[in-house]
Parts: C-alpha cells; structure tokens; sequence
C-alpha cells in the first residue's frame, strides 16, 4: 500500500444521500483502522497532541489502533475526552492534529478524526462505558448548559468526585450537538445520547428544562441549592441578521431556526408535530459550518439550494469537508455575492433576492481581503425561502441576571481562558457564551479549563 | 414531567389546567410566558401564564386548541403529566418594577380580547393584591366564549364584558367601549394595557393613539426554543426588530408593526398560511402541516 495515501473512508454515494438524512461518512471498520493507523510514524515530538486543544494521547491511541488493542485505545482517548465520537465527527483536524502531521509534508497526514471516531464507535458498540468514581467528595458544582463545553465540564469535574448537575435550558441535553448540527453528520440517537449518557454515568445529573436566569438565578443556585461553584457554558445567543430590506418576510429564517425546527424538533419527520417551510428553491446567506448545514438540510427536504456568500471559496470558514460534501451533493455557491434586499409578494412571502456582486480588494482586521462592492452589478436570485446564517450575538439572560458577572465589550462573558474564572467569585464560563460562536473542540476546552479552575477553587477551600 | 392537577373546560375549544411546575412558581410575574410540550412528538407551544400559588408549587394555563399538538395537550387529564414545561419566560409587565405607590396616582385601562383574558388576570389581580383598582373590559364572539368572569370580578375595579353579537353584556368591539368610556362616560385613563388577537390590538393601537392613551399590548408570535435562540419570533418596534420572547412580549403597541406581525403568525398558526406553505411548496412540503398547534 501506498504510505503516502490515507486509506480511504466509505461514504454514502452523494445523489443518494441527497435525499436522506442518514449519516455521510460510513466510518472505518477494524481492518481499515489498522491499516491507517499504521501509518502513524509514532513521532517522540508529537506535533499532532499540541495541535489538539483538549491535548489527546494521539501517538499512544494510534499505536494500540494499529496492534488491534481498541478498547486500550479507548482508554487512552478517555483520559482526555468525553465525546470522541463526536469530535470524530466534527472537529476541524484539518487545522488542528491532522494540519501539523509529519505524514502531511509529503502525502497525506494520518486519518486522526477517523481513527478518533472509529474507535469510540467500535467502544460504544462493544458496551464499553466509563466507571463512575467510587465515592464523590459531596461537593456540588452545577454547570449551565449541556452542550460541548458543559459537558465536558461536567465529566471532567464527576471524574474528580464532584457532585455535578447540569441545567439545560431546552428540553433534550446536547446544545448545539443537538440542535444545530444535523443527524447526517452527527447522529443523534446513536452518536449524541450516547455519549451523553456516558457522561451521565459518571454520576452526572442533567435537570432539563431549567432556563438559568428565568426559572433560577446563578446566586440562587450559590445561596439557596447549595452549589459550590457554577459552570457557564450557555452557549452562542441570539441569530444575526443583516438589516435588509424585506428580512421580516416569511420565508425568511434564521440558520438556528431552520436548523432546531428539523434537528430538535425533528420536522423532517411526518410523525413529529412541529412544522418547518422546507421551501422549494432556497438560499443560505454565509459561508461557515452553520450555513453547510442548513444548506444541506434544505436540499435533504427537496430543495435547490444556493450558497451566497460575499467573499471567495478561499475564504469560505466553514470545514474544507464540509464545502467538499456540499459541492458533491449539489448545492450551489454563489460566490463574492452579497444580499441586498428580500423581494415579497402581495401576502408578504419572499418571492426572489436581489444581490450585488463583490470583488476582494485589501486585508482586513481578520487578515482576510475585504469583500468591495461592483456599483451596477445586481440581479435576482429566484428563490422562495432565505435562511440567514451570519453569527450570532451573546444572549443576555445569564448576564443581566448575575451580580457581578462581568462582559465585554462585545457583552461575551469575561473568562480567564486558562481556568474559566470570571469576575465573580466561584463562577467560571467556556465556550461560545465567552468567545463568540466558535468550534466544538474549542468549546470542550474551555470546559476542561474551567473544570481545572473549579478544582483549584474548590480543592483550595 | 409535570403533573397536571386540575384540568377544566372553560368554553368551546377552552381549557384552563394547573401544572405543577415548582422552579416556574417560585419566580414567575405577570407578563411572562412559559413553553408547553405534551409528549415526545409535540410542539414547543408558548402560552402565557394565568395564574401561579407560590406555596403549592403551581402555574395555571388557558389552552385554546388549534391544531395536533394543543389537541393532545387538552385530552390530559389531572393527575397526567406533560413531557415538559419551561419558564418563566419573557419579561414581567413593566409596572411591576414601578412604586405601587406612585402607580396609585395612575389610572390603568385593561383591554382583553377572548383567551386573552388569561393573561390579562394575573396583572389585574397583581394591582388588586397591592390595593389598586383598575377598570377591564372583556371582550368575546359570543356568551358562551367569556372566560374567567367570576374570577376576573373579584380583583377588577370596574368590569365591562362586550360581545360581538350582544348576547351577553354590551354589544360590540372591545374598541366601541373603550371608546365609550372616554369619550361618553366621562373616564380619564393614563395607561391601556391590550391583550388578545393580534387585530384586536392592532385597532385598540389605533383608537388609544387617537385618544392619547400609551398602551401596552402583549405580542405572541410564533416561537420556537423562546429563550433567544431562533429568531422566529422577530417583529419590528418602531425602527428595530425585536425578539419577543427576549425583548418581550410586551411593548409599546404605538410602535409595534401589526400588518408585519399577522403576516408573519400566518405562517404556521393559521389554516390559511398552512395553505398557503402547501400549495408553494407541493411535493417538498414537511413535517406536521395540517395539524400544527399555536396559540390563535
């Protein structure tokens, strides 16, 4: 076999998963596991294990990949995190493990994610499950949020003895795991519950329901239930819109929108009572995962779909597979085009949208070359429905309800990104609630940062 | 889960029920909202809250059934339970942040159009419980769909009930008696609170700006995860969009876009949009169509 070459991953054929919303990357099975895994060069220096932000033993797993010793290698990826079979699923190792692999310079870098993902799929199918620590230490710590940096909170600090309690504001646990990324990318049933449910096995409780803020208060949670320390990791907020004219059409909906009505809510099923305007011709405004999803969504419910976004492929933010994927399937990318009005006819629904072209002209702050307007240059995309899919803006209801928790400028919450401590005492806060919209992996280590800041605090009492 | 503990119909398509819901009645105010999902399968369902006991731990609800959803969420019985029931939600009415003295000064106008009669109780009975009467008028199609009457008479100053086709009390819109109260029977109000369907708010608007009177109306568009999170519950105030469940849900009704916002409720609620979605989307249409649940 050739050494340069990862060995290839089976995917659903692209028309046929068009229309379905099974899963796309079927996964690798033992013999092609081993096979890649053997490629691993078992570098002394891995650079790979600091280009992963939760620091997995990447070298040490693949090794055990490669001698056939999965459930040894599951072990090892337990020590760090909680959620392998997801973040095999959703990372972006392009940039992280798999973009400073050595095998990288000259071929193609080792499979990580893939291996990462088959060997928590091979250990979920195999029963494998994490062993609760035998006595806790009666420390209560509640954690605001399920999803990726809550959770990871929450395992990190049950794994110490702690005695944790999460509090989800919707009514099923996962956050953007559940909600927002779509079940042919990251399966719910098998892949999400699952692990969440391992994370419940290391004693956590999860209290669904429960919108911090409204229904409870951080220092009621202190004063009246208590809890020693709190965990925030509520999340991204509020969807962005642009400003333009028509937006409050119908037919016009946020990607979080779209994307809860089919995810959570399940619309994409005759048997679940939530409706969802699937649309027949739709275009995704914006270019990061979020936009992906939505896009491919729609496309799944039997629509045309078109990407539009203002500035060119190169600067697309979402995942390389993403865009990859989404090409294949057949979606459109309307590129360095940029929306200017949502045209509605007389009952108010969006009938077509007029976008200028954009030419890249300087860098901006973000390094990339600012997307410049070509006067003269608009015409109309024939559509029925716009999903808007530009960010988000932090939700206030944590931190307007918080005594002495202080935001920025930006009114993200202020966190130390070493430990998670903020600017009240006991309270600390990862992920997206700090940083602005940001990546699963990123938000899971903040949630091991604010584990290790609640130890300290509380160990040191 | 929830258990429900008292279930009761209060007319056609009607239903008021209490749920034990602990961490809601510990801190819920007038104004706010809480969000309904009887079982696996169902809608997230926004509806405002009606009444709370502290003590028992207790939040009552009026549902009025539209669709699938709210169908199977009335057929449970006390002493059944709903998968879920989260809040509170939204902001509590303004005057609650207010001196109830200074408030006494004020004269307060509470116009409620059918089910929103509901809402409209637990402020009334909020300004009674702090010693200050206030003058309501109820408004429905007919007799028989007038809720809350004996309730609503024990905490209101003076009470005027309306129906659309004279048999029971005055005769008329909600609008004719406000009117009448101004501008014939001598009454001098500095603020108007509106609740109930979208239209009737949009015309009590119109009548209180001619009239000078601000007003409060309290907007129930279609909402999702209700904590910020989706955006579907967007509506303009004056020159800025608005989410109701965060911003929300009440605001200032001189400023609030109705035609915009009925437009936009049309899309899910009413048999008329979900026509309407039907016949644009054909063979890519999805998910509940036909028998959705909402809030009229």
């Amino acid at each position: 076999m050739d050494g340069m070459k990862r060995v290839p991953v089976r995917e659903q054929e692209p028309k046929v998963r068009a229309k379905n919303f099974e899963e796309v990357c079927l996964g690798y099975n033992e013999e092609e596991a081993v096979a890649e895994a053997k490629r691993c060069l078992q570098c002394k220096n891995a650079r790979c294990m600091s280009g992963c932000p939760v620091s997995i033993n990447i070298p040490g797993f693949i090794k055990e990949v490669a001698e056939g010793n999965f459930a040894a290698a599951a072990k090892v990826i337990a020590e760090s995190s909680a959620l392998p079979a997801i973040c095999g699923r959703v990372c972006p190792q392009e940039t992280q493990c798999e973009g400073v692999c050595i095998r990288g310079i000259k071929g193609e870098p080792v499979a990580i994610g893939k291996l990462e993902r088959f060997v928590a799929d091979w250990s979920r199918e195999h029963g494998i499950v994490p062993e609760k620590p035998e006595k806790t230490n009666g420390k209560k710590v509640a954690v605001i949020g399920s999803g990726p940096s809550g959770l990871t909170c929450a395992g990190d600090l049950a794994k110490m003895g702690y005695e944790v309690t999460i509090f989800e504001a919707l009514h099923e646990a996962g956050g953007v795991l559940t909600y927002g990324i779509p079940e042919f990318r990251l399966p719910k049933e098998t892949v999400v519950r699952a692990e969440i449910e391992n994370v419940k096995k290391l004693g956590v409780t999860i209290e669904t329901d429960v919108v911090v803020g409204k229904s409870v208060t951080i220092d009621d949670l202190m004063e009246q239930e208590g809890f020693r320390a709190v965990f925030i990791g509520s999340g991204a907020g509020l969807p962005k819109f642009m400003g333009i004219p028509g937006e409050n059409a119908n037919g016009v909906f946020s990607a979080n929108e779209y994307l809860t009505r089919s995810n959570l809510m399940k619309a994409f099923r005759d048997d679940y009572d939530t409706p969802i305007a699937a649309g027949k011709k739709v275009a995704v405004v914006g270019g990061g995962n979020v936009a992906m999803d939505a896009a491919r969504t729609a496309l799944r419910l039997g629509a045309d779909v078109h990407i539009v976004y203002r500035r060119s492929e190169a600067e697309l933010p979402a995942r390389a597979e993403e865009v990859h994927h989404a090409k294949e399937e057949g979606i459109i990318f309307n590129l360095l085009t940029n929306p200017v009005e949502i045209l509605t006819d007389e009952n108010g629904w969006v009938k077509g949208m007029v976008v200028r072209k954009m030419e890249l002209g300087e860098p901006d702050a973000s390094g990339r070359r600012r997307p410049v307007e070509i006067p003269g240059s608009d015409y109309v995309i024939d559509v029925d429905t716009v999903i808007m899919s530009l960010g988000t803006s932090p939700n206030p209801l944590i931190s307007s309800t918080t005594k002495g928790l202080e935001t920025n400028r930006w009114k993200c919450i202020v966190a130390d990104e070493h430990n998670g401590k903020t600017t009240k005492e006991g309270v600390y806060a990862g992920g997206d609630a700090v940083t602005g919209a940001a990546t699963v992996i990123l938000a899971m280590e903040a949630g091991k940062a604010g584990a290790r800041g609640i130890h300290q605090f509380l160990s040191g009492e | 889960m929830f258990q429900i503990v008292r279930s009761e119909k209060l007319a056609d398509k009607i239903y008021l029920m209490e749920v034990k819901a602990p961490r809601v009645a510990k801190t819920c105010q007038p104004g706010e909202f809480v969000i309904v999902k009887t079982d696996e399968k169902g809608e997230r369902i926004p509806l405002t809250i009606c009444d709370f006991d502290r003590e028992a731990g207790t939040v009552t609800i009026v549902i009025q059934t539209v669709g699938a959803s709210t169908e199977r969420m009335v057929q449970k019985q006390a002493g059944e339970y709903f998968q879920d029931f989260v809040g509170p939600l939204g902001n509590p009415s303004d005057f609650i942040k207010e001196n109830p003295e200074e408030l006494k000064g004020k004269k307060y106008l509470f116009v409620a159009g059918g089910l929103g009669t509901a809402p409209v109780y637990p402020q009334v009975k909020w300004f009674h419980e702090h010693g200050i009467d206030v003058d309501v008028i109820v408004g429905a199609k007919t007799k028989d769909l007038v809720i809350m009457e004996e309730e609503m008479k024990a905490v209101a100053g003076n009470l005027y009930i309306t129906t659309d086709d004279g048999s029971y009390g005055r005769k008329g819109m909600v609008t004719e008696v406000v009117k009448d109260l101004v501008e014939n029977e001598g009454h001098h109000y500095d603020v108007c609170v509106a609740i109930g369907p979208m239209i009737m708010m949009k015309f009590v608007c119109l009548l209180t700006k001619e009239l000078g009177i601000p007003t409060i109306v309290s907007m129930n568009p279609i909402m999702v995860d209700g904590t910020g999170m989706c955006g579907a519950c967007r509506l303009t105030v004056g020159d800025e969009v608005k989410f109701a469940c965060v911003d929300g849900p009440e605001f200032d009704g001189h400023l609030v876009n109705f035609d915009e916002a009925m437009k936009r409720q049309q899309m899910y609620k009413t048999e008329e949009g979900r026509a309407i979605l039907r016949l644009r989307e054909g063979d890519t249409h999805h998910g509940g169509c036909g028998h959705c649940g909402g809030e009229d």
